[in-house]
C-alpha cells in the first residue's frame, strides 16, 4: 500500500467579480482543505452534489487549475502550482477523461490521428512504430482497427468514450481521473464501459479518481469513497464501510434519496429539507449545519475536525464518534 | 376508465435520403389517475411518442400513422387552435430543463399567471393571486414574495417547482414529466419526485413520467412500458416488471442496472452492441442483434404484444420467450 499521490490541504478559490458593473468582489471558496493519499492501483471515488467541488478536487491535483493552497506530492515532487513546462513530462503519467470525449475530439482529426496526437507529442514511439501503436490502443478499449480511419461524428456516445480512454491510455500513465466518464451514457452502453475501465485497470496497474453522482456506479467500482459537500470532504472510507454504515449525516442523507430499482422499497425515507447554500457565502462552522438534522450549536461556529473514527473511516462531524456512537442524539 | 389510448403510432424523420422510422407502431393506454412510467435509452422514441400527441414534434419529424384518442377525439387529427385548447388545460407538461422553458424576462408568477388569464380567461389580479396559490402548492417558501422572483434568481429545484405550478395551472386530467428530474441532483430530486406523486393523488390526474432511469421509476409509476428502438417491447405493472421481467431487453437492462442493496459486483452485466439508429433499423426485432436469445426467426417480423399466459395485463413482445414460458 504504497501513495502514488499525498494530497495535503488543497484548496482552490475563485475570485469573481459581482454586480452589474463588477464594482464587488467575492471569493467562491471551490476547495477547501482537501487531505487524502491516493493509493497505488486503487480506484478512489469522489461524490457528491453540483458544487461540491469534486471536479475542482481532480482538476486541482493535476494541476489543470492551479491550487490556490496545498500541495500534491507525485514521485516526491510538489506538483501542486508547477508551471507548463515542468509539468510537461509529468503529464503522461497523468491522465483525465471528461464526460463529454464529443467536445474534446477534435472533429476534423480522424480517430487514428487523435490517438497519434499524444504519442507523437510525448516522442513515445519512433514515426514507423505509430499505425501499430494506434491499433493496439484501439483493441485494448475493445475496438476494431478500421475505427482509426472514422470521425467523431460517425461514432456513437460509448464509442467516442472508448476513444477518449484510448486517448488516455496513449502516454501510458499511471493515474486517470475519470471526471464523470460515464455519467452521459445509457444504462446498457455505461455498464461496458465501467467494464473496460476495470480491465484497464487490471491489465495496466491504473490508479483511478473517480468523479461521479451515481451512488450505485461508485458503489460497484470503488475501493474507497470520499464524500464532499460545499467545496469540504464530509466522509472517506473503505467503499464497503461508507455504504454499510455511513457516519456523516450528508452521507446517510444523500444515500437514503438514492431511489432503490424496487417498486415496494419504503418511501418514507429520511429527506433532507433546503438546498445546497451557494459557495459564494458558505455557512459558518460546519458547512452542513443548516439541513443537519443533528446540528447543535457548536457546529454553527465551528469547523469540525477530520478525524478517524474507524479502519481508515474518516468523517468530519462534531457529533459523530465512530460507528453507531453519537455524541447526542439531535439538536440542543 | 381509459383517459388516452395510441393505437399504431408511427413517426417518421423527414431526411433528404427518405423518411427514417423512429416510432414503429407504438401501443400505449393511459387510465385515469393512473402513473404510466415509459422507459428507454435515448433515442427510444420514448419523448417523441408523448410530444406527437400535443402537436409538440421538431421540425421534419411527423406523426404519419395511428391514433391517439384522448376524451373521444383523434388527437394526430386535430387542428394547430384545437390542440392550443388542449395543451396545458387537458395536457399539461414539466420538462427536463426549467432555464430553456422558462421566459428569462418575464418575473415567475407573471409567467404562471399568463398560461391562466389565457387558458381560462381570468383578470390579471385574479390569475395572480391563483398564480401565488400554485407556488404554495408545489412547496415553495414564502410564495408572495418569490412570485416576483425572475427565473435566474431561484436554483434549479425551484425552477422545476416553477414549472410543475405552470404545468398544473390549466387543471389537466393529465400531465406529462419528460425528465423533469434528470438535471437535478439526487437530494432535489427526491423532493421533487415526492411532491409530484403527492399532487397527483391530491388533484387525481394521471401522470405519464417519461424517463430512462429504472430505479427511480420503481417508486412512481403504477405501470411501466419498456420502449426499445421506436416499440413497445414490454407493457406491465410495476411490480411485474421488477419481479418478473420477461422481455430480454427488459431483463438485461435490470442487470446491468448497479443498486445499493445486495452484493456489490466486480463486473456488471453489460449488453454487448449499442441500439440501431433511426433508418438502420434491423428486420424483424429490433432488439434481435443484441439479444442472448436469438432464434432464426426473430429477423422475420416485428414481434407483437402479447399478454403473458395466466396474467392479461403483462404483455411482452417476444414469441421466443413466451413460448418458454407457456
Amino acid at each position: 500500500m504504497t501513495a502514488l499521490l499525498e494530497i495535503r490541504g488543497l484548496a482552490k478559490r475563485y475570485d469573481i467579480r459581482l454586480g452589474a458593473f463588477g464594482e464587488k468582489q467575492a471569493v467562491v471558496r471551490a476547495l477547501d482543505d482537501f487531505t487524502a493519499d491516493i493509493i497505488e492501483g486503487e480506484t478512489l471515488s469522489l461524490v457528491g452534489e453540483s458544487g461540491c467541488g469534486k471536479s475542482t478536487t481532480g482538476f486541482a491535483i493535476l494541476n489543470l487549475q492551479r491550487p490556490s493552497a496545498g500541495s500534491v506530492r507525485y514521485k516526491g515532487q510538489d506538483i501542486a502550482g508547477l508551471d507548463e513546462d515542468a509539468m510537461r513530462p509529468l503529464r503522461r503519467d497523468l491522465q483525465i477523461v471528461f464526460q463529454d470525449p464529443y467536445s474534446t475530439l477534435n472533429p476534423r482529426m480522424t480517430i487514428g490521428e487523435a490517438l497519434a496526437e499524444p504519442i507523437r507529442f510525448h516522442g513515445l514511439a519512433p514515426k514507423a512504430e505509430i499505425p501499430a501503436r494506434v491499433t493496439r490502443l484501439l483493441e485494448d478499449v475493445g475496438m476494431t482497427p478500421r475505427f482509426a480511419n472514422r470521425y467523431p461524428h460517425e461514432l456513437s456516445g460509448g464509442q467516442r468514450q472508448r476513444v477518449a480512454i484510448a486517448r488516455a491510455l496513449a502516454c501510458q500513465p499511471r493515474f486517470i481521473v475519470c471526471d464523470e466518464a460515464i455519467s452521459a451514457l445509457d444504462v446498457s452502453v455505461q455498464a461496458q464501459i465501467l467494464n473496460l475501465l476495470l480491465d484497464l485497470q487490471q491489465k495496466y496497474g491504473l490508479t483511478y479518481l473517480f468523479i461521479a453522482h451515481d451512488l450505485a456506479v461508485v458503489r460497484h467500482i470503488s475501493d474507497r469513497v470520499g464524500v464532499m459537500y460545499l467545496g469540504r470532504l464530509a466522509e472517506l472510507a473503505p467503499s464497503s464501510a461508507l455504504f454499510a454504515e455511513p457516519l456523516h449525516p450528508y452521507t446517510r442523507a444523500l444515500l437514503s434519496a438514492v431511489p432503490e430499482p424496487n417498486p415496494r422499497a419504503p418511501r418514507n425515507r429520511q429527506r433532507l429539507v433546503g438546498e445546497v447554500p451557494s459557495p459564494l457565502n458558505p455557512p459558518t462552522g460546519c458547512r452542513f449545519h443548516p439541513r443537519c438534522p443533528l446540528a447543535r450549536d457548536i457546529c454553527k461556529t465551528s469547523v469540525p475536525d477530520w478525524r478517524e473514527v474507524g479502519p481508515s473511516h474518516h468523517v468530519a462531524c462534531h457529533a459523530v464518534t465512530g460507528p453507531g456512537r453519537t455524541n447526542w442524539e439531535g439538536p440542543a | 376508465m381509459t383517459l388516452l389510448e395510441i393505437k399504431g403510432l408511427t413517426i417518421d424523420i423527414a431526411r433528404d435520403s427518405g423518411p427514417a422510422r423512429v416510432v414503429d407502431g407504438i401501443d400505449l393506454s393511459v387510465t385515469e389517475g393512473e402513473s404510466l412510467g415509459i422507459v428507454g435509452e435515448s433515442g427510444c422514441g420514448k419523448s417523441l411518442t408523448m410530444m406527437s400527441l400535443v402537436g409538440l414534434l421538431p421540425n421534419r419529424i411527423r406523426a404519419t400513422g395511428g391514433k391517439a384518442l384522448f376524451g373521444g377525439r383523434d388527437l394526430l387529427k386535430l387542428s394547430a387552435k384545437e390542440l392550443r385548447k388542449v395543451r396545458g388545460s387537458e395536457i399539461g407538461f414539466i420538462f427536463q430543463d426549467p432555464m430553456t422553458s422558462l421566459n428569462p424576462v418575464i418575473r415567475v408568477g407573471d409567467q404562471i399567471a399568463e398560461a391562466l388569464v389565457y387558458q381560462k380567461g381570468m383578470t390579471k389580479a385574479a390569475a395572480k393571486a391563483q398564480a401565488v396559490e400554485l407556488l404554495a402548492l408545489v412547496g415553495i417558501p414564502a410564495p408572495e414574495e418569490r412570485a416576483n422572483a425572475w427565473p435566474h434568481e431561484l436554483s434549479g429545484g425551484m425552477r422545476q417547482r416553477v414549472m410543475i405550478a405552470m404545468g398544473l395551472a390549466g387543471n389537466p386530467k393529465m400531465l406529462i414529466a419528460d425528465e423533469p428530474t434528470t438535471a437535478l441532483d439526487v437530494t432535489i430530486q427526491a423532493q421533487i419526485v415526492d411532491l409530484v406523486r403527492e399532487l397527483k393523488d391530491r388533484l387525481k390526474m394521471s401522470v405519464v413520467w417519461i424517463t430512462h432511469d429504472l430505479a427511480l421509476i420503481a417508486g412512481l409509476a403504477d405501470r411501466i412500458a419498456v420502449l426499445y428502438a421506436g416499440t413497445v417491447v414490454e407493457d406491465a405493472p410495476v411490480e411485474a416488471i421488477f419481479d418478473r421481467p420477461t422481455h430480454p431487453y427488459t431483463r438485461a437492462l435490470l442487470g446491468s442496472l448497479p443498486t445499493l442493496a445486495g452484493a456489490a459486483m466486480e463486473r456488471l452485466p453489460s449488453i454487448p452492441g449499442t441500439p440501431p439508429e433511426p433508418g438502420r433499423r434491423p428486420p424483424g426485432c429490433p432488439f434481435a442483434p443484441r439479444c442472448g436469445f436469438v432464434q432464426p426467426s426473430c429477423s422475420q417480423s416485428v414481434p407483437k404484444l402479447q399478454a403473458m399466459p395466466g396474467d392479461r395485463r403483462h404483455k411482452v413482445a417476444c414469441p421466443v420467450v413466451l413460448e418458454g414460458v407457456a
